[in-house]
């Protein structure tokens, strides 16, 4: 995999940069409010994309369960705007107690009567559970199969956890928002997704720069370190535990955040967000975008998630063929997605193949070294 | 006494369905290190042919012999699952070995579109593809050495696909045109009812235990016993597990590495089509019953270990009886006097998801004190 060995030219560079803002401001304006809510959904999903490249793309970790902590920050976002707007139902509790005959707040409820405790809350809980549940896995230097399935496995725990819970947090049903109140203001209106949509597309562009500074210098160098080989990295002195923590928690805390965002704007949070294809299919966005490439990520989450809307309205039952399809086809004959074979010898391969292209000629000795000593 | 002797069949009889899932997950996990996602959905498919196979025994030909169907469908459902895993093995998953986690995400690909298949794919079709896979992939190995050597094999292969073809477009057409139930496609679950002569109840000890949950105990026993007997006596079996132990080094002795990978594979797919029996027989049948149980089996394997079969068997039934423990209360009633805190959590995991998450949290628990299960493979590499 050759990362960041392909560079723009400037200008490009640059006029992508304006191009792109211009659209985001003009975007609320030009698009239908429907479809600008689709957009902005598709927009929070890229955050945890990003997440999920960080830990997969560089440090080889394929978790299934980013899903518990889309939730969390879901759920942590729900619970504040749910207990904000419910003045007006009985006992000062959110509507959906009375049905189950509960009087009293449940006690982990309170916090959330604070928006800054909320405001953390969304990103540091989900980090610190990733933390714990990482922690305790890398601890025993459980990785590679054993990872993904016990990632799987608590995901499927947590699903169950929220599913059966009725007293406390409405189970199965979930959390509604679009019917809340925020600043005075219903959360479903579109006034408020509008600006939602600003938020978010801000808060993608903070979270790639972020996800960039995390990847950049001895840290990445680290993580990409440890998914290349990791008893060597082990031998050379450094604690992978530590770095696979961080990172790992570093995924989850913008998985909290991708979340709560996609919770505002699709107006429901519920265990469905908990369901095993959901985390899949984030694992696939990254795939087909281009793993280890972060903007991957990104264009990966929103470019699949259109489609999946698009061919779903027009054709429901053809987009399991086609998901399938893709997991097969971007696993065996485009491994590093498509951004990824972009950056790399993809074009300039596919030109030669054609005869449009003259064949660098090089020595075979040079060919190997240039891989950046990534072969495996 | 009567009380704990209902409880360890309870567990028994869940652990046993577990046993029989994880069996072929196991071995495969042991010799490929490939965990396969579609696993759930071998047994999908070996649910579905018990149902197609009751469906065919009720036709007037076969109407004498209907209470043995599900001896038939037993033996059906494994060549049937096994082929699809043969198939699964030849086109992708041997191009991905050594990436177990991209392996992971092709058969999750593989799940999704034999989820969508039974959809949307008349069962009698689905029937006559898979009667055709059987023949094509069976049928060139059947020729005798002379041929198989020849420079024309090719042609020989290729003409026995286009008569697997037409016979599978052939029998595809005949089923739906007998049975109507299996000639249009459908989304919704089926039900698969056991012949006459395993409903009802066994009185054991003076305790009634339902005849299908013996069935299942009873075919669990005997993938077990045949599973060990093939693994340690056969020349294959030896292949096998020489391969699991030291892959490179069986390669170099001159054992077909190539060869002892279909094989698995196949046999790991086709106890995944055995357990679909089972399950069929516990509900109903619809194109998420894999679903159900895989995380179980998943957790199975991660308990037990890849170097001995013992370790999945203890682990399938220590699993089940603890989710008879936790999810039934049983331990208010063994212990009914204790104290108030300690009952109230009791009762708090006493449903089934709730005992799952309890479980889960056990496995982690587990995992802190013996990272690789219950009987880890001894090597002196850095991985493993």
């Amino acid at each position: 995999m050759s990362l960041g060995k392909f560079k723009f030219d400037k200008k490009i560079v640059l006029s992508f940069w304006i191009i792109l803002i211009a659209l985001i401001i003009a975007a609320p304006t030009l698009l239908p409010v429907f479809r600008l809510n689709l957009l902005g959904r598709y927009l929070s999903l890229s955050i945890v994309a990003i997440g999920v490249d960080l830990i997969w793309g560089y440090t080889g970790l394929l978790s299934l369960g980013q899903g518990i902590f889309f939730a969390l920050g879901g759920y942590c976002a729900a619970m504040y705007l749910q207990i904000t707007s419910s003045s007006e139902f009985p006992n000062n509790i959110p509507e959906f107690f009375a049905l189950y005959g509960v009087e009293k707040l449940p006690f982990f409820w309170e916090p959330f009567k604070s928006p800054i405790f909320t405001f953390f809350a969304i990103w540091i809980i989900p980090a610190l559970v990733a933390g714990l549940i990482g922690f305790l896995v890398f601890r025993n230097r459980i990785k590679g199969v054993y990872f993904s399935i016990l990632t799987q496995a608590s995901l499927l725990v947590f699903f169950n956890f929220f599913n059966g819970q009725q007293k406390l947090i409405n189970g199965t049903n979930g959390l509604k928002t679009d019917v809340t109140q925020l600043f005075g203001q219903m959360v479903g209106s579109e006034y408020m997704q509008r600006i939602f949509f600003w938020i978010t597309a801000i808060l993608v562009i903070a979270a790639w720069f972020f996800a960039k500074w995390v990847v950049r210098g001895r840290f990445g160098n680290i993580l990409i370190g440890i998914r290349d080989d990791e008893p060597r990295v082990r031998f050379t002195g450094y604690n992978p535990v530590i770095f696979k923590t961080i990172v790992f928690s570093i995924a989850g805390g913008l998985a909290g955040i991708s979340g709560a965002l996609y919770t505002v704007q699709s107006g429901i949070v519920s265990p469905q967000f908990m369901t095993v294809p959901f985390s899949i299919e984030m694992v696939i966005w990254v795939a087909v975008g281009g793993r280890g490439t972060l903007l991957g990520a990104i264009l990966g989450a929103v470019f699949i998630n259109y489609a999946k809307s698009l061919v779903s309205e027009a054709l429901p039952a053809s987009w399991m063929f086609i998901q399938g399809g893709l997991f097969i086809l971007v696993v065996t004959a485009l491994p590093e997605g498509v951004l990824g074979w972009i950056q790399g010898d993809g074009p300039r391969n596919l030109l030669q193949r054609f005869g449009l292209k003259r064949k660098i000629e090089t020595y075979p000795s040079l060919e190997v070294n240039n891989k950046e000593g990534n072969n495996e | 006494m009567e009380l704990l002797l209902d409880s360890l069949f309870n567990g028994v009889a869940i652990g046993s369905v577990l046993l029989v899932a994880a069996l072929g997950l196991a071995i495969v996990f042991g010799l490929m290190g490939v965990i396969n996602l579609a696993h759930g959905e071998l047994m999908m498919l070996g649910a579905y042919t018990t149902y197609v196979t009751q469906l065919i025994f009720k036709l007037p030909i076969l109407k004498p012999f209907y209470n043995s169907y599900i001896i038939v469908s037993i033996f059906l459902a494994f060549i049937v699952s096994g082929v699809v895993g043969i198939l699964l093995e030849k086109t992708i998953i041997r191009k991905l070995y050594g990436s177990p986690l991209e392996t992971l995400l092709a058969t999750w690909g593989v799940s999704l579109i034999l989820q969508q298949f039974v959809r949307s794919v008349p069962l009698a079709y689905g029937t006559g593809l898979v009667i055709s896979l059987i023949i094509g992939l069976f049928l060139p190995t059947t020729f005798p050495p002379k041929i198989k050597e020849s420079i024309n094999f090719k042609y020989f292969k290729f003409s026995s696909w286009i008569l697997a073809a037409l016979t599978g477009v052939l029998t595809g057409s005949v089923i739906s045109s007998t049975v109507s139930k299996l000639s249009r496609a459908s989304a919704r679950n089926v039900d698969v009812t056991a012949p006459s002569w395993m409903r009802g109840q066994v009185e054991i000890l003076g305790t009634a235990f339902p005849k299908t949950r013996l069935m299942i105990i009873v075919i669990t026993l005997i993938s077990v016993v045949a599973i060990t007997l093939f693994l340690n006596q056969s020349a294959w079996g030896m292949r096998i597990r020489a391969v699991t132990q030291n892959r490179q080094m069986s390669d170099c002795l001159g054992i077909s590495t190539e060869k002892v990978d279909i094989i698995t594979f196949g046999i790991g797919s086709g106890l995944a089509g055995v357990a679909g029996v089972a399950v069929s027989l516990l509900g109903s049948v619809g194109p998420n019953v894999g679903g159900n149980y895989i995380v179980g089996c998943f957790m199975v394997v991660v308990l037990g270990g890849v170097g001995n079969l013992l370790g999945t068997v203890l682990a399938s039934f220590g699993i089940g009886i603890m989710t008879d423990l936790i999810g039934a209360g049983r331990l208010l009633s063994i212990w009914p006097d204790m104290p108030l805190t300690l009952s109230n959590t009791i009762n708090f995991f006493a449903t089934t998801s709730m005992a799952r998450v309890m479980i889960f949290a056990l496995i982690v628990i587990f995992l802190q004190f013996k990272p690789t299960g219950l009987f880890p493979q001894k090597g002196r590499m850095v991985e493993n």
